[in-house]
């Protein structure tokens, strides 16, 4: 019978199949940082028993740290204790753990990839919605709650009902100013928040297969934003080329036979998705988000729409408006903003950082924004300096802060503050998600330096 | 981790027919601090129920003794966003037993379902009725009977059925937990994994 790429390596990763229940799915990588992971590691000690595969696990420090003076103790005591929690579990577990201060340090879904751990046609999870990241390599990747951390620290496997199955096919060419970040936005806009809910996605077309590997990992990053536990690409030579070399991806013969594999990871001319969907990339405008969830996008040139226009409740959606302070049929363009965030597993890569340079060389920052740049990790951090981006972001009034979640979701003090505006590369709009009553634009790198140039929303090409 | 039994919950009911609500509403980010599953109830749904000085806001539902009960009644697509299990605890320790709504997102369902909340996915016509009852008279009791996979409004003829796969719906009657399951599939999954190329 004809398959997915997501039928193929499901399949080969079912240990059990429940009848009338869930599939019980071996697990090749367990990524595992601070936040998600303490009350799982009490539940293995509870039972007096020991990770099964700690070479198969990955621990990290990234949701709760600091961006400014790592190299000093943590001063918020809950996160601290967390950390250090995490620092014994890895230990007392045999796991290797990149903490604060580590140079392989940094946000889970940007150092998976960086070296070699995330690969195709694995099954990766990590108690993180964000983990379909690691989807863009052709893994199947998603995100898990704390009990199943525990039942992947104890036993490798979780325990699943299959997904169906979902295409999203976009062709042509992208126009200028257009990032993966926008192709992301605009398919969520299409779909809302909640329409790929019990699907996995795979994406197709020429817009993906000519998308670097850093702009396919934001497109499967954001697509949890739709409700899909997770998405994926079909690995190409881009793919390969990315993972050869690095630390833990195959070597030698072990890489000739993973690549034998790898290369039969594509889903089946024939094969039968649930859901199809196709969208012309050529129509995709620059996104930016005026709500509170990031289904509420529109291209910035475009007004808000009413509620009239809005499929869905009537009263949330003006809830919605109301919390941003924002008003039906408003343009979003000239919007005054307050704060710039570039960073987070969605656009805290380097290509991220070139793109906002770009726009912001040669100009300054406008006095009234005040800008968080945070690398996804300390290589992202070290290539900024290396290629002298550094320099033209300094020029430019922009200091670097150091690696982590930051301001995506304000567990440490980057909170953007109450009734404030935010033009954030980041991927969640929640009410408060920011910082309590912090208002929250989604958009890309480019948008966001554009913001941060003129202090208001404005669209990259006529800056 | 052991929890109550569920069999027939019969309870009032509170209305929070708010559509999208995501986990950060649920829980913010900013109590996700705990190494231990301990207190998350008085956090649940933070930001909505108290302002920026810890004062109650009396036009938010669970700070309006009309209504109470272990069942939590939510809009369409209740649960998005981050897969923060502490979500689940904070429904579950606040008293809450089960959720409903027309439609629930993904990983929170999941969540919900290992730690013993039960999530009820009725139709959005009978969320209406449900709702129509409940503000008319919030002493209305809800009946939910996860044996015969059947909510229904006491005193009225309105009810519906609801899915629940019979794997977790075993578990849900017995207070049985995944890991125990595992754990017997130990051997098997160590075979299992000689197997896999990666």
């Amino acid at each position: 019978m004809a398959k997915t790429l997501f039928d193929k390596v499901w399949d080969s990763h079912v240990v059990k199949k429940i009848e009338k229940g869930p599939d019980v799915l071996f697990i090749d990588r367990h990524m595992v940082h601070e936040v998600t992971s303490p009350v799982a590691f009490l539940g293995l000690r509870n039972r007096d028993i020991k990770v099964l595969f700690p070479e198969k696990t990955f621990a990290t420090a990234d949701h709760n740290t600091p961006t400014r003076n790592q190299h000093l103790p943590v001063k918020d005591y809950l996160s601290s204790k967390q950390l250090k929690a995490l620092e014994e579990n890895a230990k007392y577990h045999g796991i290797s753990y990149w903490g604060l201060g580590h140079e392989k340090n940094g946000i889970v879904h940007v150092i998976g990839p960086e070296h070699g751990i995330t690969l195709p046609g694995a099954t990766i999870v990590c108690g993180d919605s964000h983990t379909s990241t690691h989807g863009a390599f052709g893994a199947i990747a998603f995100g898990i709650g704390t009990s199943e951390v525990e039942m992947v620290l104890s036993t490798q496997c979780v325990m699943q009902p299959k997904p169906k199955k979902m295409r999203i096919n976009i062709n042509g060419q992208l126009n200028e100013a257009v990032t993966p970040k926008d192709v992301a936005l605009f398919i969520i806009s299409k779909l809302s928040t909640s329409g790929a809910t019990g699907y996995f996605v795979e994406y197709s077309g020429e817009v993906f297969s000519s998308m670097t590997m850093e702009g396919r990992m934001t497109v499967c990053n954001l697509s949890i934003e739709m409700g899909a536990r997770g998405g994926m690409i079909a690995p190409d030579d881009k793919t390969f080329n990315y993972i050869s070399g690095r630390e833990f991806s195959p070597k030698n013969e072990n890489w000739d036979i993973a690549m034998e594999y790898w290369k039969t990871l594509k889903s089946d001319d024939d094969a039968v998705f649930d859901k199809e969907f196709t969208f012309d990339g050529s129509k995709i405008e620059p996104m930016i988000t005026y709500g509170t969830n990031p289904g509420m996008g529109i291209s910035i040139n475009s007004g808000i729409p009413s509620s009239n226009q809005h499929e869905g409740n009537k009263e949330t959606f003006l809830k919605s408006l109301e919390y941003m302070d924002y008003s039906e049929g408003d343009k979003i363009l000239g919007k005054k903003i307050d704060f710039v965030f570039l960073g987070s597993c969605t656009n805290g890569r380097i290509e991220d950082f070139r793109a906002f340079t770009n726009i912001v060389k040669g100009r300054k920052k406008a006095p009234n924004v005040t800008a968080w740049l945070v690398p996804g990790s300390h290589k992202v951090e070290k290539a900024i300096k290396d290629e002298g981006l550094l320099t033209i972001l300094n020029e430019s009034g922009f200091e670097l802060r150091e690696p982590g979640c930051s301001a995506c979701l304000a567990m440490n003090d980057d909170k953007i503050p109450p009734g404030k505006y935010a033009v954030s590369t980041s991927n969640r709009n929640f009410e408060g998600r920011q910082g309590p009553g912090s208002r929250t634009l989604l958009a890309s790198p480019i948008v966001a330096a554009a913001a941060a140039i003129t202090g208001k929303v404005t669209d990259p090409r006529y800056l | 981790m052991a929890y109550e039994k569920f069999n027939i919950l019969e309870s009032t009911a509170v209305p929070l027919p708010i559509e999208n609500i995501d986990t950060d509403q649920i829980i913010p980010a900013r109590f996700l601090k705990a190494t231990e599953r301990k207190g998350f109830g008085e956090n649940l749904f933070r930001d909505w129920r108290y302002d920026s000085n810890n004062n109650p806001k009396e036009d938010f539902v669970l700070n309006n003794n009309k209504y109470s009960g272990k069942i939590l009644i939510g809009g369409k697509n209740f649960g998005s966003g981050s897969s923060r299990e502490h979500a689940a605890w904070a429904i579950y320790d606040y008293g809450f037993r089960c959720v409903v709504s027309s439609f629930f997102a993904d990983i929170f369902k999941n969540n919900c379902l290992n730690i013993g909340v039960l999530p009820v996915q009725i139709s959005p016509k009978f969320l209406e009725v449900i709702l129509e009852r409940i503000y008319k008279d919030p002493s209305t009791l809800i009946i939910v009977d996860l044996r015969k996979q059947l909510i229904k409004i006491q005193g009225s003829e309105y009810y519906e059925n609801f899915e629940i796969n019979n794997y977790k719906k075993n578990n849900m009657l017995n207070g049985y937990d995944d890991i125990d399951y595992l754990l017997n599939l130990k051997e098997s999954i160590k075979n299992f994994s000689k197997k896999t190329p990666l």
